[in-house]
């Protein structure tokens, strides 16, 4: 077992032990451990992504993510006085159901999982996902729907604009 | 232990995925269902990118960089919506926002 093989256990048990501090987190129930522990989950999670080859994205993930959405989800859990929400209870129902669904969900993940057994005809991964070769694809093969992601960046921003004013009418 | 292959990352991007969708079952914040949204959201990423790796093609990680531009944007809305909505209701709780007509 080589060093990215313990790197992948070491990022992969962060990412889930985080995942599960966001959703069920017994510190507390503030909504603001819940983001710190997203934001290390999307850490460790860009930590995945550089074993995976994938440098730029690994960058995106920690700027896009961990920096912009992050501070966006804090300011306004810090906008919102959320201290009343804190108080209340889980339903026992509500998380009987949730269970009984998300096991359900995993057991088919894991009986597809089990039956088609992806990883077996692929051959070792060559050396591919540097930045260079993702930009010359991005702006030759995809460069239509990059141009319209920026559109949609400006609808989503003037909508974002118009959503805060005091006076929605 | 074996090496680490495609399985294993899908292993990781699946509990993920059950995980983010637990919580959005179970929390009834809506700014935690939020989050939890964005967990099941960076899972499908990580699946993305884990096939483009092992099938040495980069049109999944071109699929994820789009996914993280639409995330950014789907945020801002989304958050702005909350924020617009407990201006009118004074609460960020699943339970007290039953009604569609206020």
């Amino acid at each position: 077992m080589g060093l990215p093989d313990i790197l992948f256990y070491v990022f992969a048990a962060l990412t889930l032990l985080c995942g599960v501090l966001v959703v069920a987190n017994p510190f507390g129930r503030n909504p603001i451990t819940s983001a710190m522990f997203l934001v290390l989950t999307i850490i460790s999670m860009a930590g995945l992504f550089v074993l995976l080859h994938a440098f730029f994205l690994a960058a995106v993930q920690v700027l896009v993510y961990a920096g912009a959405v992050m501070v966006l989800f804090l300011f306004v859990i810090m906008l919102l006085d959320l201290k009343e929400e804190e108080r209340r209870k889980i339903k026992l129902t509500g998380l009987i159901a949730g269970l009984a669904s998300v096991g359900a969900i995993v057991v088919i993940f894991v009986r597809s999982l089990l039956a088609t057994n992806p990883g077996k005809g692929l051959a070792e991964p060559q050396k591919v996902g540097d930045t260079a070769t993702l930009g010359k694809i991005l702006f030759t093969n995809y460069l239509l729907p990059f141009e319209i992601v920026s559109i949609l960046l400006l609808v989503a921003m003037v909508g974002v604009i118009l959503l805060s004013k005091k006076d929605l009418k | 232990m074996t090496h680490v292959g495609l399985e294993h990352y899908l292993v990781v991007s699946a509990l993920l995925f059950a995980l983010g969708l637990l919580g959005v079952i179970t929390r009834r914040n809506l700014l935690v269902m939020y989050m939890s949204l964005e967990l099941m959201l960076n899972s499908a990423n990580l699946a993305l990118v884990s096939f483009s790796r092992f099938n040495d093609n980069l049109n999944g990680q071109v699929m994820v960089f789009f996914i993280i531009t639409v995330a950014a944007a789907e945020v801002a809305v989304g958050l702005a919506l909350i924020v617009a909505l407990y201006r009118k209701r004074q609460s960020a709780h699943v339970e007290d926002l039953t009604s569609m007509k206020y």
